[in-house]
Order: C-alpha cells, then structure tokens, then sequence
C-alpha cells in the first residue's frame, strides 16, 4: 500500500550541486522522477496535470546552460510540483474548481518565475482543495489525493497534492499555501517538511487568493535543508505585492548547522490537551527533549488567546474569501453557463462552478460581513485576531521558538469525516500562525501507534526563521529514523 | 430663523459623523409648492474627478481616454485571478495636492483602503477598492466666486469602473440582448470630492463645480473635462420651509454631466420634493437619475433596495499614511488658487473679489496678463523674463498697485471684454500697457483704443503708438473738437431747442444723435466724452 521512499536521498540540494557540477544531467533526474510518478501517480493523484514535455524541455536547457558553463541557479535540474492554485503562464490553473474550467493564465506568479530563474523544472500542478479550502484534499472538483504512506488514507489539505508528491518522490520539493495550515498539516500528514512563512516574506502575486490577509506561499521538501533551499529561492521583496515586506530574503542554509545550544523553547500549553491524539501528545514530548538534549531550555508557555483561534479564523478567511471569490462570474474567463440575464448567468455559474465547502465558506463570510452583523462577527474576529498577536509576543519576550504538534491526529480514512466543524479541528493548531503572520514549519517527528507519520511545529516570531529552521533542523536529526515504525 | 425640527430628533450626521450644519446665504433657491407653501433648496455635491496620472490607480496600465476597447488593460486591470493591486503614489500625491488645495497640510489623513462589495459586469472583481471610513482628505472649504464658503466633508481614492453597452432592450441591462464591456475606463483613479450640504443655490451649485474644476486642473489634479466624462456630478437634494432649520429627506440624483444640467436638475428635483412635503406625503430616500430630454428626474433605486456593501478594509493594501514631510513639499509646490488670485487681483486693482471682470479674468487665467500690464503702466522695470509672461511675484504686485487708478480699470475693461478672443491672453503685457497709457493720457479713445487693440494682437510687431498713428488716432486739443460741436449744434437748430428743454428721456436720446454727427464730422477722433460735457455746458450756458 505504501508508495514512499523511493528515491528519497535524492535531495534538492544534492540535485542541484551535481547538476551544477556537470555530474549529473537534469534530464536524467526528471526522468527518475518521472517514471515515479508513472508508476504511482494513478494511486495517489498528486496531480491535476503533470507536464511532461516543457518539464523535458526545461530540464534539456538546464543541460546546456551547465554544458556551455553557465550555472543555472540554487535549484538547478531540481524537480518541482506547483500547487495548482498558483498561476503559470500558458500552462492551465484550476484550484481544483470547475469555475476555472478552460482558463490558461496569460502570466506567472511571482514564485514561479523565481523557481524557474533559480533553475528549477516545474513538473507539474498538484490537485488541492477547491480554491484551498479544506483539510483533506477530499474536496477537489477532480478527486481525493491519497496518502502515498497508506493510500486508504487522506494526504491532508488543502496543499494535499505537494505533500503527496513529495512524500512519494514525483518530485524532491514543491510549493504549497497556507492560510490556515494548508503547508504544514499535509506535510504531517505525509511525513514531509513544510514550512509557513512569515507574512509578507514571500510574494502573494499570481497565487489565486483563499483569505488574502493569511494566505502565504511555502515549500514542501523531504529535508529541512531542502525546504531552506526553496524558501531562498522564493523569498524577498516583490514591488507586485504591496504587503510584501521590503527586504531581501534570508540566508537560511548557512545557518542551519548552528544548532540549538541556549534556545529558549516553549511548549504551548493549551495546544497539548484536549483533542490532541495521545500518540501526537507523546512524540511532541519527545521532540522537546531532543531539544533540551541539544543544549536548548525547554518550558511550558500558556498563549490563552490561541484558543479562540479558530472561531476567529472561520470568520475571517470566509469573509476575506467571499469577496476574493466574487470575480468568478461567468463574464471574463472560466466557466459560463448562460441564463436569460447577466444576473441569471452569473448565479448559474457560480452554482455550477463552485463546490459545497466553498458556497459554504462564501454564504459564511456573506453574512459575517453583512450589515448590522459586522461588528459582532468581522470585527470581532479582528480583536481576537489582535488578542493572539499580543498574547504570542509575550510568549516571544521569553522564547525564541514554540512548540506544538501540527496536527491532532495523523492521516485519517479518505471519507470519514463528513461534518465540517470536525473537519476544521485539523487546524487547530496550525491556524494562530496565520492569524498572527508568524513562521511555523512543521518536521517529521516519528509516527503514531498506527504506522503513519507524526509531525511537530516549531514556532517562530515574525522573520524568527533562522531560528526555526535551526531547531528544525535539530529535530530533523534527532527524529525517529523513517519508516522505523514503533 | 425659526426653528421647526422636531424638538427630539437625533442631530443628523455626515459619513464621518460629525453634524451636519447647513450655512445662511443671501442667495438661497426657494421653491414654490402647488399650495402656494415656499420651501428652500439645502444641497450637497458629490464630484468624481478622474485623475491626471500616466497609469491606472492599482496597476501599471495607461490611464488615457478615447482609446480602442479593452486596449488600456493588464491582468490587473482585468482582476485576473491570483492579481494584486499596487497603489499608484502619483495618484496619491494628486490627492495630497487637492488636500493642500481646499484645507492645508492637515486636512491629508492617513487613509485605509476598503472593498466595496457588488456584483456587476463592468467591475471585474465584483468590488471596487475605494477608500471608506478613512479618506486621505477631511474638512476642506472652497470659497466660491460670490464669496460663499461651501465646506469639503471628504475626498478619497478610488478606482472607476468599466463601461457596459447593453445591445438591444432599450439599452438597459433589463431586458438587452446582450451586454458589451470596455475595461478601459476599469481602474482609473478617481478622487471623489464630498461638499457638505452648503449648497444654498442652483447658481452656487455651478458655481461649486465650475469653481472645484478651475482648482483641479490649475494643481494638475485632473484635465476636468465635464464632455469626456473626467468629472462627473452628484447632488444630494433636500428642501425645507423657507426660513426653518430641518433636516429632511435627501435624494441624490446622479451623473449631472454639464453645468446647466445640473442647475436644472437640482431645481425639478427641489419642486418635486416640495410638491411632496407640501401634499403631506413622504420623500423616498432614493437615487434618481435626470432626463434632460425631459428635464425631469426619475428612480433609479431605492434605499431600501440598495446593495448591502459590505465593506471591511482592503486586505491587500497597506495603509497610506504620507509623511509630514511629503505633505509639506507637495503643499509648498501648489500653484495660487483661483480665490487666492480673484483676492490679489481685486486688491491690486481696488475692485471687489466678486467683481465680474475680476472674476472672469481669472477664470480665464489672464489675471497674470493683467497684472503684469499694469507693473508695466507703473514704470517698474522690465522683467528679465518677460516673454514666458507667467512670472507673477510680490514685487509686480506691488508694482501694479501702484499703476495709476485709471490705468487699472482700462486694464481691466480690455482684458475682460476685448482681449477674450483667441490671441487675445498671449499679447503681451507690456504692449497692453503702453496703449492704456496712451488713453489715461487722453490721446486716445476707449473707441480707438479698443481698434488699436485688435491690431496689436493681431500683429505681434505693431506699436500702440504706431497703431495710433498710422490710422489717424491723433487727440484733437479742445479748440478743435469745441469748433466741430459747435457747428454741429448750428446745423440742426430743431433738435437743439429741444435738447436745450431738459426733458431727460429726450435729452439722452438727442445726446446720442449729437455726439453721432460731431464723430462723423471728426471721423470718429472725438472723445465722446469730452464731446457729451461741452453740449451739457452750452446746453446750460443757454
């Protein structure tokens, strides 16, 4: 059942360095990852389309910038998934929508032109939930992702397809959203590294909007090193983005080795009790030690306001998204279904167009923004919103990082959880980050009594990402060796 | 005044909640109701200016009218998914500008953009980013050339629409066969301009806008052109009985696209409301759009119906707060204001500010021209620029002010009347000023002065003098000009004796036949007035 592992030492930093050095040709690393892909993609469905033949042809160019003496950049001949919510010019975007249906975007996100200018070949674009919202991947207009550890299971969501993708080496390293955990839970889930940046650290143009004050852009890799790697690549200012912070990005690799020796780490208290999976409870412990054991002081932290998390969020995300979500009308591009007035048309299209958790989330953030109920609803979500800034900070006047499980549990059954509410409980940890605009990642951290993985977040204050990587890296070299199931 | 509002009712408040106060005016529009009951006019005026930027207010795309459909437009333009708005700083140094303008430094704010939620074709995100409960511009005030003060409540950014052409159907969404969108217009940054309800007159209302153009585009703001759609018109209509102080009932009629309609619509909608209240029946908060074929105003939506916007602030901007510093630089390089200039001009030339030549003088934009002459009728020196003819500082003015009294209202006569052609605002200063010496000397004629004048703008090289003289404008001494009326009084001994009689109504009608006959004796070198005071002295020498 399981369509892992293979492959997984070919990292992206050990790609690219051979591929620079004329070691190894780029085209010969696609075609490794290709008959991968060939051979699994049908159980997993990481994708919404692979392609194929510009993947070929970037990976030929690569070979001929190094055979002419050129370097090709940091990710050299290193194959990437794209997340299908982030637009590349000519090549169809969807966010897993029947809205989208026939639309091919004339222009390339801003982190899809930095992948290919850092000599990256895209090789696809991976399925998602529909316009990112969901914690599964279940709710795709073209089928569920499935886990490439037990493929009876869900890969997590909404960024289910990066994960998958990764996990299973179609490709070393990929690009996901978060706006509510959307990297990080999959990338638990799946076993892989996944990273949220800070707010404003990596461009928001070209990536479709879900709820634009947390939507972030992030990598997924199979090492931390890896998600390091990408996380250069895309990161830094954007004049197309004007909530991009004016800075160049982080050198995190050169850091990485610095370990944890004097880091002040806490555990947050009211994200390991109720509804957090005894087996999950247990390896974030484990990972706190592994902290303490490489020289880091290790205490519990209470962040109260963390708690209304979620209300908050559910509030914010659909309101920001009903509005984001307005232009898909039927009148410019994607799908039209006609009606007998423009008002007609643009109904039956959106009814047609959208699937139920997205007309859920729109009629949700309707109404929060509404007259006469914005202020108990929109505005004060803003307040706790504000409440859990302040409370992270305090926690952050006495830590560097924080430490939380990333998800409650680990993968659940492809269908077992119907009802919304249950379903939103996945991002329960996960979602304060983006409330507040803060780094987390999430590290493979051993695995469940059930065989699947664990992961653990490390927290971060805002551009706190060397530091997270740092102990992420400590983690990464402390965890459990993979696939030594307890 | 009497006060008739209800005693408990709560104190009406404007869009950022302050109070809503309603200025007197000596010139107030009042309406008569079907029963004989007079109600006054209380109106405010909405303006949206389209701004004079190379580029559209969120994107990189030209801003530029009259192109071919859909060329002026980008990803952004289009709200393409996955696209970002990026604020245009011209834009917003354009708004800074009108703040400095109408209130000073401090009336620019710190703004916050917002998302006006509505479905409809020609937006192409289904909502339009404006700003909402904090514009970059509060509490301004635009004295108008009457000298009425009308205050500026708000101006904020935001981006237009696109335009939709409905095919078939009467032209209306309802009902056409199908609708054509040009995002040309889309994303074009408007500053919409809030007066407070100070509008007392439909002449006022003219003279606002009319008055808020000549700012506009004398900052660079906008091109102002009413025709092409770069400045459109609201007005918010309320009335009440004559003498009260109420609050009532506003109907805002939109898109007024030139000054008379806007006079005319604000008067019907006035009658309309007045012919309501009067009939005891209710006014409809509403929107009303003007018929100018009909000259009437009809409903467009209702309050009740209208769109709940749900606006909450726009998630993909940051705020716009312009420093202290910026706002200084922007406001030290403000041209002079039209009312700044109607006040130099008058000071300068001893005329009220609301005098009509003084007024229409600057409106044209020659009061440089006529400042200038008149520093030169002074005697000041030359100016070493004198040919770019715009460089008016406090040393001309005080040069002009000094100019002799006769000089100024010469000056002011030619400008407003005889030099309004084309040509006449390039002739220069102080060519002007040497044939108005010519006349304050008495060596020549308003009648011959205004002939020397065409000639002078028509060729660049003429003289006044030479002008003068080569068609004979010589003065004639007194002598000469007491001879010719003479012998015009001794030919016509009828209408003598009864010029001689007194009886006014004659006598002014006589005068003209005299001073008619003493011009054709001198071919036209009489100065009419001198020629009118010698027949009133015979007159009365007997």
């Amino acid at each position: 059942m399981s369509a892992t592992d293979a492959g997984s030492a070919d990292t992206a930093v050990r790609i690219a360095a051979a591929v620079r050095a004329g070691e190894r040709s780029a085209l010969d690393v696609l075609e490794g990852h290709l008959a991968r892909i060939d051979s699994a993609e049908a159980d997993v469905h990481a994708f919404n389309l692979v392609t194929i033949d510009s993947a070929r042809a970037a990976a030929r160019a690569i070979d001929e910038r190094v055979a002419a003496g050129e370097d090709p950049g940091p990710l050299a001949g290193v194959p990437i998934a794209l997340k299908d919510n982030l637009c590349t010019r000519g090549v169809a975007t969807t966010c897993s929508s029947r809205i989208l249906e026939g639309w091919v975007p004339p222009y390339d996100a801003t982190v899809v032109e930095r992948v290919w200018a850092s000599g990256a070949v895209p090789v696809g674009k991976t399925n998602l939930d529909e316009f990112a919202m969901g914690s599964s991947t279940e709710n795709s207009a073209f089928g569920v992702t499935r886990n490439p550890h037990d493929l009876t299971k869900v890969a997590g969501g909404s960024s289910g397809g990066s994960a998958a993708a990764v996990a299973a080496g179609f490709s070393p390293i990929a690009l996901g959203s978060d706006t509510g955990g959307s990297i990080r839970q999959p990338a638990a889930l799946c076993g892989v590294v996944g990273v949220k940046p800070t707010y404003g650290l990596v461009s928001r143009y070209g990536l479709i909007a879900f709820a634009s004050s947390l939507d972030q852009v992030g990598p997924f890799a199979t090492t931390v090193a890896d998600a390091a790697l990408l996380l250069e690549a895309i990161a830094g200012h954007d004049p197309a983005d004007a909530t991009s912070i004016p800075q160049e990005a982080p050198r995190l690799l050169e850091r990485l080795d610095e370990g944890v020796q004097g880091l002040r780490v806490g555990i947050v208290s009211e994200l390991m009790g109720d509804g957090i999976h005894p087996d999950v409870l247990a390896r974030v412990r484990e990972a706190a030690e592994a902290l303490a054991a490489a020289g880091a002081t290790v205490e519990e932290v209470s962040v109260p306001a963390v708690t209304y998390g979620l209300s908050a969020y559910y509030l914010i995300a659909p309101a920001e998204a009903s509005s984001n979500l307005a232009r898909f009308d039927g009148v410019r591009y994607g799908l039209r279904v006609d009606g007998a007035t423009t008002q007609e048309m643009m109904v039956n299209t959106r009814t047609a167009g959208f699937g139920d958790e997205v007309k859920r989330r729109i009629m949700l953030g309707t109404y929060a923004l509404s007259a006469g109920y914005y202020d108990a609803f929109y505005g004060q979500a803003q307040k706790v919103r504000t409440l859990i800034c302040r409370d992270l900070d305090a926690a952050y006047e006495r830590f560097d990082v924080l430490l939380s499980p990333t998800s409650p549990t680990t993968a659940f059954d492809v269908g077992a959880i119907h009802d919304p509410l249950t379903m939103y409980l996945n991002d329960i940890c996960t979602i304060p980050t983006n409330l507040a605009g803060h780094p987390a990642a999430s590290v493979p951290f051993g695995t469940g009594a059930d065989g699947l993985p664990v992961g653990v977040q490390v927290l971060a204050p805002a551009l706190g990402e060397i530091p997270m990587f740092r102990a992420a890296a400590v983690l990464e070299a402390a965890a459990p060796a993979k696939g030594a199931h307890p | 005044m009497t006060d008739s509002a209800p005693a408990d009712a709560r104190i009406p408040t404007d869009s950022l909640g302050n109070p809503i106060t309603v200025p007197d005016s000596d010139d107030i529009t009042v309406v008569e109701a079907p029963d004989g009951s007079r109600w006054e006019l209380v109106c405010g005026l909405e303006v949206h200016a389209e701004l004079a930027t190379a580029t559209k207010m969120f994107s990189g795309a030209p801003n530029n009218f009259g192109d071919e459909p859909n060329t002026n437009v980008d990803p952004v333009t289009l709200g393409l998914p996955g696209t970002l708005p990026v604020v245009n700083q011209h834009a917003v140094e354009l708004a800074i500008r009108f703040g400095c303008a109408v209130g000073g430094p401090q009336s620019v704010r710190r703004s916050v953009f917002s998302r006006k939620n509505y479905f409809y074709p020609d937006m192409p995100k289904n909502f339009q980013i404006s700003q909402y409960d904090q514009p970059i511009v509060v509490d301004g005030s635009l004295e108008l050339p009457s000298g009425h003060v009308v205050g500026i409540e708000r101006a904020h950014l935001e981006e237009d629409t696109g335009k939709s052409t409905h095919v078939g159907g009467a032209g209306r969404i309802t009902g056409a066969d199908h609708s054509l969108v040009d995002y040309n217009r889309a994303g074009v940054p408007l500053l919409e301009i809030v007066s407070r309800p100070h509008v007392r007159s439909t002449d006022q209302a003219r003279q606002y806008v009319s008055e808020l153009r000549s700012i506009l585009v004398a900052c660079g703001i906008s091109d102002g052109k009413m025709e092409e759609g770069s400045l459109r018109v609201d007005a918010n209509v309320s009335v009440r009985r004559e003498g009260s102080a109420e609050i009532r009932t506003r109907c805002e009629i939109k898109n007024l696209n030139s000054l008379r309609s806007l006079g005319r619509a604000i008067e019907h909608e006035a009658t309309r409301q007045a012919a309501l209240h009067a009939a005891g029946e209710k006014v409809t908060q509403e929107t009303r759009h003007w018929d100018e074929a009909q000259g009437v105003t009809g409903t467009m939506r209702s309050k009740e119906e209208a769109d709940d916007y749900r606006y909450f602030p726009e998630p993909d901007l940051v705020p716009v707060d312009p420093s202290p510093e910026w706002i200084a630089e922007v406001a030290a390089a403000l041209p002079v204001l039209p009312a700044a200039r109607r006040a130099r001009l008058a000071a300068a030339t001893g005329e009220a500010r609301t005098a009509e030549s003084v007024v229409v003088i600057v409106d044209r934009g020659q009061d440089d021209q006529a400042l200038l002459a008149l520093a030169a009728a002074s005697g000041a020196a030359a100016r070493p620029d004198a040919a770019d003819g715009s460089e008016v500082d406090a040393s001309v003015v005080e040069a002009a002010t000094a100019a002799p009294t006769g000089a100024k209202a010469r000056v002011l006569v030619h400008i407003a009347q005889n030099l309004a052609a084309a040509g006449g605002a390039d002739l220069a200063p102080e060519r002007l000023a040497e044939l108005v010496l010519l006349e304050v000397g008495g060596e020549l004629t308003a009648t011959q002065a205004k002939q020397v004048l065409a000639e002078l703008v028509a060729d660049p090289t003429a003289t006044a003098a030479g002008v003068a003289k080569a068609k004979g404008f010589e003065a004639m001494d007194t002598g000469a000009l007491e001879a010719a009326v003479d012998a015009v009084i001794a030919g016509n001994p009828t209408e003598w004796e009864q010029f001689r009689a007194g009886d006014p109504k004659v006598r002014g009608k006589l005068t003209g036949f005299f001073i008619g006959q003493v011009m054709k004796a001198t071919k036209g070198q009489a100065d009419g007035k001198a020629a009118t005071a010698l027949l009133t002295q015979r007159a009365a020498d007997g």
